[in-house]
């Protein structure tokens, strides 16, 4: 639990590093990209609608992936769609 | 095979670290996506790995989550954007709570250290939800953007939030008994969520998307510390951080604290206790317009929402490479807060084919402004508001604007003389050096152009 715990902290002060220094033309498709990856949470989605939990933990747990999955499938389509759109001066 | 998937999970969370860091860089930009959603397969795969796991359901479950996602992000308009990653986020939230559930409806006799998680991914994916469903409907303007205040607002919330710390308290205590508990702080989480979202105006919802955005990974970071998942721990929190920083930032670029916009109810009253404005708009004909413009040789353009909104982008770049054929050096003016999230503006003359290098952050833009012979306002109304540096009643005043009145002359691309997403009035309409271009802003640029063509 606490090596848990010092990993969350450790993973905070990483974010911010990386996170500090981005330029705002980029904001949007920083903010759907780490949108996609706080979909991370399919993984205790598929472990919950792969488990024998009966009706009800079955049906929570197919729920919990279809909505993880549209955020990291939606989101990660939708920042590479922007970004696609990015482009320099053309000479 | 164990050993197989907790490697897959450490070069999942390196991919995602190193796919955050490029995604930072415009050039690299879209691989950075590209790395991170590779890290994302890799631990899907891996968890698929994961023994005596039923497949069926699971398939089911990514079959019609893939098709929604894939559907909707190819559909969007980049105007509805900040709509969008509104939805997403929110299916995040409801995912990382359902998450939180199910383990507990699985395995309710939890330990403390799996009870506290629960409460807290259940506590902030339902805050996450809802809020983010409201936000939609509010950017969307489904329901009244302006924010909502009712009588004892903060002592209800407040009220509202001890309750919910008190039931935590509860079910952390006894988990095993404790099941009506759990659904009843679904309900109260549902409920928080909107009542901290329902004071916020639109003009502050860039603001609360990335307020949001960090709480969805904070909820998946809840769920990891459940399922004692190092990757989700470390996906979760970067999200978490990155959501943080540029709450941050938008706050900044407003002028105003984090507590000011989740609290103040801010845009509520349209009375301003500030200086009258005093003087009259003065209108101008596009044929007038294009006098002016064609001996300009600096041009800035400010685009703001009300430019998406008349999906104005396209002839905006058509006038801007006709001013540049007359020789005129052209520049796009882009306040940290135009749009409707952070960075939309960019997005938007991205999707116009604008080149990035003519885009100009307000900061760089500004002490160049008096030497603009030309400044063109088109549907931006409070981020060129010189009540934020002129007038201490004004309740922009403070906030960093682009300072279009120092320049040579200003075209204001409007409408009529309505005020903007915040409900404020512009003394900037009536100042010496600035004409108002009346009309749709599409409209008044196509005209402009046509000027320049038939010349």
């Amino acid at each position: 639990m606490i090596l848990l715990i010092f990993i969350f902290i450790l993973s905070a002060f990483l974010g911010f590093e990386l996170i500090a220094k981005v330029p705002s033309q980029l904001h949007t498709p920083l903010m759907s990209g780490s949108n996609a990856i706080s979909g991370i949470t399919i993984v205790g989605a598929l472990i919950a609608a792969g488990t024998e939990g009966g009706p009800v933990g079955t049906t929570l747990g197919v729920l919990a992936v279809i909505f993880a999955t549209v955020n990291v499938v939606g989101g990660y389509l939708v920042t590479d769609r922007m970004l696609a759109m990015f482009k320099g001066k053309k000479k | 095979m164990p050993a197989l998937i907790d490697w897959s999970y450490i070069a999942a969370a390196i991919l995602f670290i190193l796919g955050l860091k490029l995604l930072g860089k415009q050039a690299t930009a879209r691989k950075g996506n590209l790395i991170s959603a590779v890290g994302m397969l890799i631990a899907i795969v891996a968890t698929l790995l994961v023994s005596g796991l039923h497949y069926q359901w699971i398939i089911v479950g990514l079959v019609i989550g893939s098709a929604i996602g894939a559907v909707a992000a190819q559909r969007v308009q980049m105007t509805a954007m900040p709509e969008m990653v509104a939805l997403f986020n929110g299916a995040g939230g409801l995912a990382s709570l359902l998450v939180g559930w199910v383990e507990y409806h699985n395995h309710p006799n939890q330990l403390l250290s799996a009870a506290i998680p629960t409460f807290l991914a259940i506590l902030i994916g339902g805050v996450t939800l809802t809020g983010s469903v409201l936000a939609y409907a509010k950017l969307a303007e489904k329901v009244q953007s302006r924010p909502v205040l009712f009588p004892y607002q903060k002592m209800i919330n407040a009220g509202l939030f001890l309750l919910v710390l008190l039931f935590g308290v509860i079910f952390c205590a006894h988990p095993a008994g404790s099941y009506p508990i759990l659904l009843l702080l679904i309900l109260l989480a549902f409920a928080l969520g909107v009542l901290t979202v329902i004071p916020i105006g639109g003009a502050d919802m860039p603001v609360v998307i990335a307020l949001l955005n960090s709480y969805s990974g904070l909820a998946a970071a809840a769920a990891g510390f459940i399922i004692q998942n190092t990757v989700l721990i470390v996906a979760g929190c970067l999200v978490g951080a990155s959501g943080i920083i540029l709450t941050q930032i938008m706050c900044k670029a407003m002028n105003r604290s984090i507590t000011n916009v989740l609290f103040a109810g801010f845009g509520a009253s349209t009375s301003s206790a500030g200086v009258a404005v005093t003087g009259e708009a003065k209108a101008i004909t596009p044929e007038s317009a294009y006098f002016v413009l064609e001996a300009a040789a600096q041009v800035v353009l400010v685009p703001g929402y009300g430019m998406a909104v008349a999906q104005a982008q396209h002839v905006l770049r058509e006038l801007a490479d006709l001013l540049e054929a007359n020789g005129a050096e052209v520049r796009y003016a882009i306040h940290p807060v135009a749009g409707r999230m952070p960075g939309h503006m960019n997005v938007l003359l991205a999707e116009a084919d604008v080149p990035y290098e003519q885009l100009v952050e307000m900061d760089a833009i500004n002490p160049t402004m008096a030497t603009m012979d030309v400044a063109i306002v088109i549907g931006a109304n409070d981020v060129v508001n010189p009540a934020a540096r002129e007038d201490p009643g004004s309740p922009i005043y403070g906030m960093p604007i682009i300072n279009v009145d120092e320049a040579g002359t200003v075209f204001v691309l409007k409408r009529s003389m309505a005020s903007g997403f915040a409900g404020i009035e512009n003394p900037l309409f009536f100042k010496a050096n600035t004409r108002m271009l009346f009309g749709d802003a599409k409209a008044s640029l196509q005209a402009l152009v046509t000027e320049f063509k038939s010349s």
